[in-house]
């Protein structure tokens, strides 16, 4: 399969034929079993990342190839109310929403370890949230989310806490919050699978011992869940965290980004100046601006892999 | 190693899971369960389900009912109707986006899944010179997203002469797939004994048929994994779909929604919902058949 489209390489001179050298070195076939993946990677990955950066230091448009204009676009971006309100959404709807995320999902977590009738079905239930494409349900939460026929509304008035209908994408805080809702309602059920899978490896022989020594359910769950549970808790919310910073399509299904700018983040702004306001060069510099958080972000998981490994005593074969 | 050897296929959480049937619960008195445990579960199950029986009831309200929250109580209807899924599916172009989300899905899931086991198999058991830094490097990969990289790939896609084309995403998709299944598969071809392969060599088998008799068909679970995975990220992708596609009938499900469905009508909710529950639908199905295997999934790729 590989052999058909792979172009020949610089052959070996050596004794058993170039070719048959080719097929069963290691070191060869390596480098040809890798060669679709990395074909992808580097054709649609590893350079659109680098035209990206250079596209931000450019004045292209649509359907115009752009010059060299040096840091113009940041330089513009940096007087641009609109993009540090969308760095502001940006920062707020990640903090807000990963610390929630953690604390709900590990919450949920360690529900769920406990032992329950129904189990399996229980944990099937919650991850649906995480299965449904995104944008459709957005689209539920935008109907829950109306103005006039909010069903929470509804149901606030009747039970009596408030009188008149709550616009809940229409005023700009409680659009961010809204939003930032519907964004933890999405991510905990992954925070809280995947932490379970880590509280399911904790021995319950620890527990007990703990009990006998007179621990309370507190000090289990620090001095025993937490800190085997850290490297894990680590490479989670680091996904989580650059997932929730690169959010595009919950935000452009409910409010593109409205209202009046009051819920860009700065994938959504990117969109709107560079696919439909036509400014690539400037659409890219405010992706390239995203990079330096993505990079934290990374710093911090690559550190919680090492310290993972290190605790297991073994490297990672 | 030695351990995880004797059943390959079980590295997937659910061992632990029957384990400690009795624990220490019966400690807790079920009054005391009945708050500290139930309680909280059920408002957390309430909390994450109730926008799907809000989509489904939506969805097949008669349009009477939609809007009238004063006469019918709004949470059950007595009249269901198909009336919206059926203008969905004759009236619309709805049944060929559906079709777009699954063969693009379904092209790129293939393709990934390809491309990622050669690469898992050269990385764990070829073992070249550099492996481990390309392994480390496709890690890196998957933490590269989607939003940061549209602009550039729409002129790369422009220029390559695939816009407006389903194969636009087929060929984007498995930037996203191939590095998250990689290390997947890695994880599984981890597990599978080495002295196989070692027995097949000596016995005279290539490489490629040491991949496709011994070590795939030992990986099933872990291929059927990736597959589910991968197969809903490409249901669930959105912002390449949304800028590399322009004409309605080449849209996927998730773009078309949006763009297509929204118009002025109070009563297009039913239609939009009905729209949202048929295209949620096909991934919840498989998804019910695979859970155990999209857990693993899931939490494996966490793990490795």
């Amino acid at each position: 399969m590989v052999d058909a489209t792979f172009p020949t390489q610089r052959a070996p001179i050596n004794e058993p034929t170039a070719w048959s050298r080719l097929k069963t070195n290691r070191q060869w076939l390596g480098w040809w079993f890798m060669v679709p993946a990395l074909g992808f990677l580097i054709l649609f990955l590893a350079y659109p990342l680098g035209l990206g950066v250079w596209l931000s230091f450019t004045d292209t448009k649509i359907g115009r190839a752009g010059e060299f204009i040096g840091l113009e676009n940041y330089e513009w971006l940096g007087g641009d109310s609109i993009f540090w309100t969308s760095v502001f959404n940006t920062l707020l709807y990640t903090i807000v929403a990963s610390a929630i995320k953690f604390a709900a999902g590990l919450y949920l977590a360690l529900l769920l370890n406990k032992s329950l009738p129904f189990k399996a079905m229980i944990r099937a239930a919650i991850l649906i949230p995480f299965i449904v494409p995104t944008v459709l349900s957005a689209i539920a939460f935008w109907w829950i989310y109306d103005t006039q026929f909010s069903i929470l509304s509804w149901t606030l008035k009747k039970i009596g806490l408030i009188s008149t209908n709550i616009d809940f994408l229409g005023d700009p805080w409680n659009a961010r919050w809204s939003t930032i809702f519907a964004n933890i309602w999405r991510g905990v059920p992954f925070v809280a699978i995947t932490l379970l899978a880590g509280l399911q490896t904790v021995s319950p022989s620890l527990y007990e011992a703990a009990t006998l020594d007179g621990a309370t359910p507190w000090q289990r769950f620090r001095y025993i869940t937490y800190p085997l549970l850290t490297p894990i808790i680590a490479v989670v919310m680091t996904f989580s965290v650059l997932f929730t910073f690169t959010d595009f399509q919950l935000i452009w299904a409910m409010t593109r980004g409205g209202p009046v700018n009051a819920t860009h983040l700065m994938a959504t702004l990117s969109y709107q100046r560079a696919i439909m306001g036509g400014s690539l060069g400037e659409g890219a510099a405010i992706a390239t601006a995203m990079i330096p958080f993505l990079l934290f972000a990374i710093m911090i998981s690559w550190f919680g892999l090492q310290r993972r490994k290190w605790q297991q005593g073994a490297d990672n074969d | 190693m030695t351990d995880l050897a004797v059943k390959p296929a079980t590295a997937a959480p659910s061992k632990s899971s029957d384990d400690h049937s009795e624990g220490m619960s019966y400690l807790e008195s079920i009054p005391r369960q009945l708050v500290t445990l139930y309680l909280p579960l059920g408002i957390f199950l309430v909390v994450l389900l109730f926008p799907f029986y809000w989509m489904a009831l939506t969805a097949i309200k008669p349009n009477n009912q939609l809007l009238d929250m004063e006469r019918v109580s709004p949470f059950w209807t007595w009249e269901p109707t198909f009336q919206h899924i059926s203008k969905l599916i004759f009236e619309s172009q709805y049944p060929l986006w559906l079709w777009n989300t699954m063969y693009v899905a379904a092209g790129a899931t293939a393709l990934s899944i390809a491309a990622s086991v050669l690469a898992a198999y050269a990385i764990v058991r070829l073992r070249f010179k550099g492996a481990q830094t390309i392994g480390g490097l496709i890690f890196l990969a998957y933490l590269v997203p989607p939003s940061i990289l549209f602009i550039p790939l729409s002129t790369v896609i422009y220029n390559y002469g695939l816009f407006d084309s389903p194969m636009a995403l087929i060929l984007v998709y498995p930037t996203i797939l191939i590095p998250f299944s990689t290390w997947l598969l890695m994880g599984y071809f981890k597990t599978i004994p080495y002295e196989l392969e070692e027995c097949a060599l000596i016995d005279g088998a290539s490489r490629w048929q040491i991949l496709t008799q011994i070590v795939l068909p030992l990986a099933i679970p872990g291929l059927i994994s990736a597959f589910i995975f991968c197969f809903t990220l490409c249901w669930n992708e959105f912002i390449y779909a949304l800028t590399f596609l322009q004409s309605v009938q080449n849209k996927t499900v998730p773009v078309a929604i949006v763009n297509e469905f929204v118009d002025g009508d109070v009563y297009r909710w039913g239609s939009l919902m009905a729209g949202a529950l048929v295209g949620s639908l096909p991934l919840v199905i498989l998804y019910a058949f695979f859970v155990e295997h999209y857990v693993s999934a899931m939490t494996g790729a966490v793990k490795e």
